[in-house]
């Protein structure tokens, strides 16, 4: 699946969390010229666009991503409860919306009921990389066949390495994407899991993970070798 | 939020990030998905025994979001005078399938933390006490780590005294193959199940074995003392060998020890570390080894429990007894391995009085405990042991001021009834039922005579 398009840069930390929680992998961009400079190839999946940083950037966006020649669909605005009167007439930038502040399980519904009702991209089962396969839907993760019995964080933090290969994260990263803003058990904790979870992953594939030194920890390949 | 409203506040790290939702549906999928049949909740007595009971997985859903009530009255610590009726609440993080078993059908474990009706901590729950202790060194900023080696010895199953593995049989060669293949499986066994483990190795004694467990935070840990404890002696009965956690099993040899390495952290920052310190411990550290030092003789009888544990606590087996801290001596209570260069973060002292046989909830908190009392009042780090302990005559350690550990658990009683240290930590509750307890211990173990003393005595 293509990342999803979310403004402003950088969004609010509940709509990146939910996200990154339902496993829909997405960049964040401040407006239209970001937004075309950024997309991947295949086209943005879809948008979600928040309008607390400003109603007149957020509708300027939509507008722009609307008006391509196929226009950018599905689209979630995210409208604090006093903006809901300009709503009128521009029923046509957006798909569906919800209030600000956001809730997750409100924005992982709607996200998935536009989807369905778009019928593209629906949100991703499986990743896969090498041998290891991770479902999403089901929260199982197998290598080579053989299920891994993860605890909830390993799972968590397996999934959040295993749809963003090759990038190096440091741990604070880690902690604050996987883990949560509010989670104050210190960096140390991505270490630990990161040593439970290669000790799972067993002798063969513990590589899967590895160490970047004084930065902090990358899955699969890095993007530069090969 | 539904789970947990009082117990909730204590829950550190993930339980507060507002996925508790998630995480239970978690668990409940994967038990769908891998088709688990039973569900052991896993939980401890006041003595550190684990305690379990199966539930299906249709009674899941309702365990984790209310708890299962369970009678509090048959497990040692946990009775009342009025309600015995308690509450088990499973720790969704901690959700594991247990290693599979060929043509069984998979089971999974979760720890429970153990509620009173109305959801407030219970106060005879061993792992409420730990957090108790923990939220307290939280509101200060630290987390604390801890790593156990965990010492045991393997013996033979069907004699009624304990009969080394490889200990000069016939068999010697086929015999301790199976003992170093066992242990082998077994630490395979708990890297599966997420454990890792750092050396495992034969130690001085005949049939003894290390397990060495790398570095977590301390209520994981005293989690996965119980999980590999339990993995030990589970591998060991299906091989038809006895694994035992006896502090001092077999006279004349070393006994077994569990010496845990702690350490203290500010965020990503090890709070033990100061690179312009001579020793690179930071005035931190000080305050929480002068701690540990100056309570030793009050928490001793937590971290040694039995009336055995004192059996290993004595000269010439590499058992600590002098209270004092040292670098390299290792006769010493408490050891400060030199921090490797450039590893800033692995400053750590190592605690040697405590025992496999101990309840990890407990100590772990107890030395916590002592610690955080030290950082808190300033207390001063005394100099450094250099001579060889054991030879110094008494006199002279009495002019150095080094006392020695509690010499019986009668003693280490007296001690930790005096300690208002101990109290705190353990809460009124566990507390009271503990000397109870072991008061009684002691008074049983007084109305043996014993083979020695048949030996010695008879022809008086």
């Amino acid at each position: 699946m293509e990342a999803l398009l979310v403004h402003p840069d950088p969004p609010p930390a509940a709509i990146s969390q939910t996200l990154e929680q339902a496993g829909y992998p997405w960049k964040a961009a401040a407006g239209a010229h970001a937004a075309t400079a950024m997309e991947p190839e295949d086209g943005w999946s879809g948008a979600v666009v928040c309008a607390d940083a400003g109603l007149d950037e957020a509708f300027a966006l939509c507008r722009a991503l609307r008006k391509r020649d196929l226009p950018l669909e599905p689209l979630l605005l995210v409208v604090a409860g006093d903006q809901l009167e300009n709503l009128e007439l521009r029923e046509d930038l957006f798909d569906d919306f919800c209030l600000s502040p956001p809730q997750s399980a409100e924005i992982a519904a709607r996200l998935k009921h536009l989807f369905w009702r778009t019928g593209r991209g629906t949100r991703p089962e499986l990743v896969e990389y090498g041998p290891l396969v991770l479902n999403l839907e089901t929260y199982q993760a197998a290598v080579g066949g053989h299920p891994l019995d993860l605890t909830y964080m390993e799972y968590e933090l397996l999934k959040f390495l295993a749809t963003h290969p090759g990038k190096v994260f440091s741990r604070e990263t880690l902690l604050s994407r996987v883990w949560g803003y509010e989670y104050y058990g210190g960096a140390r904790t991505v270490d630990v899991h990161v040593r439970r979870l290669r000790a799972k992953l067993g002798n063969e594939q513990e590589h899967l993970i590895q160490t970047v030194r004084s930065v902090g920890y990358r899955f699969g390949q890095s993007r530069w070798s090969i | 939020m539904n789970v947990q409203s009082e117990g909730m506040e204590w829950l550190p790290m993930a339980c507060q990030t507002g996925s508790v939702e998630r995480q239970q549906d978690y668990v409940l999928r994967t038990v769908e998905e891998r088709g688990v049949r039973f569900i052991q909740i896993w939980f401890t007595d006041v003595l550190g025994i684990p305690k379990a009971f199966n539930i299906t997985p249709a009674e899941l859903e309702n365990a984790l979001e209310e708890g299962m009530t369970f009678d509090g009255s048959s497990i040692d610590g946990f009775s009342r005078v009025q309600e015995s009726d308690v509450l088990a609440r499973p720790d969704a993080t901690t959700f594991q399938i247990l290693p599979a078993k060929a043509g069984v059908a998979p089971v999974a474990r979760v720890f429970a933390d153990v509620t009173n009706l109305d959801g407030t901590p219970f106060e005879g729950c061993p792992r409420q006490v730990l957090r108790r202790v923990l939220e307290r060194a939280h509101d200060k900023g630290y987390s604390f780590y801890a790593a156990p080696e965990l010492e045991y010895f393997y013996f033979a199953t069907d004699t009624s005294v304990p009969q080394p593995l490889d200990n000069g049989s016939y068999f010697e060669l086929t015999v301790s193959d199976k003992a170093a293949s066992l242990r082998r499986s077994t630490v395979l066994t708990l890297e599966e199940m997420g454990i890792p483990v750092e050396y495992s190795q034969h130690e001085d004694a005949p049939s003894q074995h290390e397990i060495d467990l790398r570095y977590t935070d301390a209520l994981t840990m005293a989690d996965t003392v119980m999980t590999a404890r339990l993995m030990v002696k589970e591998l060991a009965q299906e091989s038809g060998v006895t694994a035992t956690f006896m502090p001092k099993p077999l006279a004349g040899v070393q006994g077994s020890g569990m010496h845990t390495h702690f350490s203290l952290f500010e965020g990503d920052v090890n709070a033990f570390h100061d690179p312009g310190d001579e020793h690179a411990l930071s005035k931190v550290a000080k305050g929480f080894i002068a701690g540990v030092l100056r309570h030793a003789r009050e928490i001793t009888a937590v971290t040694n429990q039995w009336v055995n544990s004192y059996k290993r606590l004595v000269p010439g087996y590499e058992a600590p007894i002098y209270v004092s801290w040292a670098r390299n001596n290792r006769s010493a209570l408490v050891r400060v391995p030199l921090a490797k260069r450039g590893r800033a973060d692995s400053s750590r002292f190592e605690y040697r009085a405590p025992d496999p046989a101990c309840n990890p909830y407990l100590a772990f908190a107890v030395v916590l405990a002592a610690g955080l009392k030290g950082i808190e009042e300033g207390y001063e780090l005394p100099p450094e042991a250099d001579a060889n302990l054991y030879d110094m005559t008494p006199q002279e350690r009495m002019a150095e001021n080094i006392p020695s550990l509690p010499g019986s658990l009668a003693e280490a009683l007296v001690e930790m009834e005096r300690s208002e240290l101990v109290a705190d930590a353990l809460g009124e509750h566990v507390f009271e039922w503990f000397l109870r307890n072991k008061r009684a211990e002691w008074t049983d173990y007084k109305l043996q005579v014993t083979p020695f003393e048949l030996k010695r005595y008879l022809t008086l």
